[in-house]
């Protein structure tokens, strides 16, 4: 263990730089105005799978690694809706999940914000017309922010999630 | 037609050579029985002469397949009930509980003699019944569940989820304790229900193998490759030896990120973050070699039926070779840190032990089976191209507790990395995609085997370019039921270390 320790100390860092300027300024601006008063630098995100193939939360459990390292950013992932500013919602939300969506959001304190990830989460995807799904997240919650993709790449949920504070930082 | 004479203690060979062979599923054998042959198959399954692989209905047929143990060779029974009863599997064999509750309420077969009257995936909130058989509309309003009890002074329940703490699945645990010890645990899964099979029922069958790449995005690979083959034998189509070798190059990929993943979450539920940091970044780096070689992370859509869609170049040859040297260099040390860290092994050592006895009745796949010494790897038991002239080891262990499932998952990741490389060395030339014929009518089974166990696909092709009906069976299946049991007399607070070393899959399960 002292050996990679050791070797951590040593080695440059794998992080890298984080997602361009521009493309982050350009999703903000599709925000609605009001977070940086609230939010500060930081941001706390409750993650919830509503009918998800389990690709997105893959790609979100990513950007904990050491290439993305999503807490430099002040983003944190919590454990639970009463520490959350924002929630994650990936999937295509099936009648089996949104009363448990709705509760997670009703639990939620506000001001809260609602980011729907994933092809499936902004308009139910492949699985639209189903009889087991609605047609993604907009059917249950008021969504602030989509980032599509199936699914999204880590990058993209970074871009997007700092979107959201930048958003807040213009109006504060 | 009538149902064969069934000589009491005949084998299960025996019961087999006596229902009429059907000609139309590839390329396993498949007979059609009678009630009383069902039955007495079903008892031989009970008593451990074959395993269950699969239990699924349509309209007026209920097929089950199996793995018999003594000629280590797959079959599929079919029964036709056109009144919309059979005799009940899980009466006699307890893994079939649940794929029959899931039949009975998707299809509107009746299994007599099922023990559990409680619906499975239909929470009450489809505003459909019978999805998959004759639908009926209902209620959408939601129906309470009776969980099954646990009586004793000092129990409490602790409920958890669908929602959990982490960055995971929703499902319900339903945990009965005495203080800190576990008494019960009882599942309720179903939330992640898509609907999937009721989507590819009349879909194109490209479309269907969208679709089956989306069962569980973790192996969409395995289950698009046992899609893809279904469609194949069904069809009568050949794939290129080119995309035969790529599938398995991408199968090998998806493996290692996933079990990389996989060992530093399990050290990471035990409070080990530095084993976390350090997979992780190894995995990352997996995804981001798949990326270059074949133009996604997950490899999502490259496997069709037919073939695959993305060529391997170069600069995707060379990014693989990298990512192989990397962890390569980088595993024996994290082996080294799992071995020497005492803190370590003393949650993972003894913690959750799956009985080899549960494990071989409920043919458990993957490293949940391999590590409770079930020698079985579809790759290897039902070999498919081209494992067949592959040279790789199946490490099986008997501890059957958290411990040996990280070892068996580190033995894995040792023998796919040399599988990718026996892979590079003999990729031969040629085509990437042989269309399917698009009058192919007739049946397919196929299994793969994904990271967490086998996958079956079986699938039914209209002739007119459409799939009639198709199954999905993940892993998952027959693993959760089995967490139940390797919880017991666990203290709650090993429960995360416990699921994450079984790692089954709530949409692969739930479709």
């Amino acid at each position: 263990m002292r050996r990679l320790l050791f070797d951590g100390l040593t080695k440059p860092p794998l992080t890298e730089a984080g997602p361009d300027g521009a493309e982050i300024a350009a999703l903000a601006a599709t925000l609605d105005a009001g977070a940086r008063a609230v939010l500060g630098r930081s941001l706390s995100i409750r993650q919830v799978d509503a009918g998800s193939c389990n690709g997105c939360e893959l790609e979100i459990n990513a950007l904990g690694n050491a290439f993305y390292d999503l807490e430099r950013f002040g983003l944190r992932f919590v454990a639970s809706p009463r520490h959350a500013d924002v929630l994650l919602v990936t999937g295509p939300v099936t009648k089996n999940m949104a009363e448990a969506l709705k509760r997670t959001y009703d639990a939620t304190p506000g001001p809260k914000w609602v980011v729907a990830a994933g092809i499936c989460a902004v308009d139910g995807g492949l699985f639209a017309g189903s009889y087991a799904c609605l047609s993604g997240v907009g059917a249950v919650l008021p969504v602030d922010l989509v980032i599509p993709g199936c699914p999204p790449t880590p990058t993209a949920l970074l871009t997007g999630m700092i979107a959201l504070m930048a958003k807040g930082a213009a109006k504060g | 037609m009538s149902a064969p004479d069934t000589p009491a203690g005949s084998g299960l060979a025996h019961l087999l050579d006596l229902g009429r062979p059907i000609g139309d599923l590839r390329p396993w054998a498949a007979v059609e029985v009678g009630a009383a042959a069902w039955v007495a198959i079903t008892e031989r399954i009970a008593a451990g002469e074959a395993d269950l692989l699969a239990l699924w209905g349509e309209p007026g047929v209920v097929r089950l397949a199996l793995f018999d143990t003594a000629t280590r060779r797959p079959a599929v029974v079919r029964l036709s009930c056109p009144e919309g009863r059979y005799p009940s599997v899980g009466a006699l064999h307890p893994p079939a509980i649940r794929p029959e509750r899931a039949i009975r309420e998707l299809v509107g077969l009746e299994p007599v003699g099922l023990p559990d009257g409680r619906p499975w995936l239909d929470h009450g909130r489809w505003g459909v019944r019978t999805p998959l058989g004759t639908p009926e509309a209902s209620s959408d309003a939601g129906e309470p569940y009776a969980f099954l009890t646990a009586e004793g002074e000092g129990l409490h329940q602790i409920p958890v989820g669908p929602v959990h703490a982490g960055i995971i699945e929703p499902g319900h645990f339903r945990f009965t304790a005495n203080g800190e010890t576990v008494v019960r645990l009882e599942e309720r899964l179903g939330y992640v229900h898509r609907g999937l099979e009721g989507l590819m029922t009349g879909a194109p069958i490209a479309h269907a193998a969208t679709l089956a790449g989306r069962a569980s995005g973790d192996s969409t690979v395995a289950c698009g490759l046992a899609f893809a083959r279904a469609v194949e034998a069904a069809a009568g189509t050949e794939p290129p030896p080119r995309a035969v070798w790529l599938r398995a190059l991408m199968a090998e990929l998806e493996r290692l990120a996933n079990h990389l993943g996989d060992v530093g979450a399990i050290c990471n539920d035990a409070a080990f973050a530095l084993m976390h940091a350090h997979t992780g970044a190894l995995r990352e780096r997996v995804l981001r070699a798949s990326a270059t070689a074949f133009g996604h992370r997950l490899m999502m859509d490259r496997v069709v039926p037919g073939g695959v869609v993305a060529d391997l170049g170069a600069e995707g040859a060379a990014a693989i070779r990298a990512l192989v040297g990397t962890v390569r260099a980088a595993l024996p040390a994290l082996v080294r840190l799992y071995d020497g860290t005492p803190s370590l092994q003393d949650r993972t050592a003894g913690t959750g032990r799956a009985t080899a006895a549960l494990v071989a009745r409920f043919a458990c796949g993957g490293p949940v089976g391999r590590a409770s010494g079930r020698a079985f790897d579809a790759r290897r038991d039902l070999a498919y191209p081209p494992y067949g002239s592959l040279a790789f080891t199946v490490l099986v262990l008997t501890a059957g507790d958290v411990d040996a499932r990280v070892r068996v998952r580190i033995a894995e990741i040792e023998a796919s990395l040399a599988l990718v490389d026996e892979i590079l060395a003999a990729l031969p030339e040629g085509a990437l995609l042989a269309p399917v014929e698009r009058p192919a009518t007739g049946e397919g089974i196929a299994v793969a085997e994904a990271f967490r166990g086998d996958v079956l696909a079986w699938v039914r092709l209209a002739g007119d370019g459409t799939v009639a009906r198709c199954h999905l069976r993940d892993a998952s299946w027959f693993q959760w039921p089995v967490l139940e049991a390797a919880i017991e007399g666990n203290i709650v607070a090993d429960f995360p270390l416990l699921n994450k070393s079984f790692n089954c899959s709530y949409a692969g399960h739930d479709l």
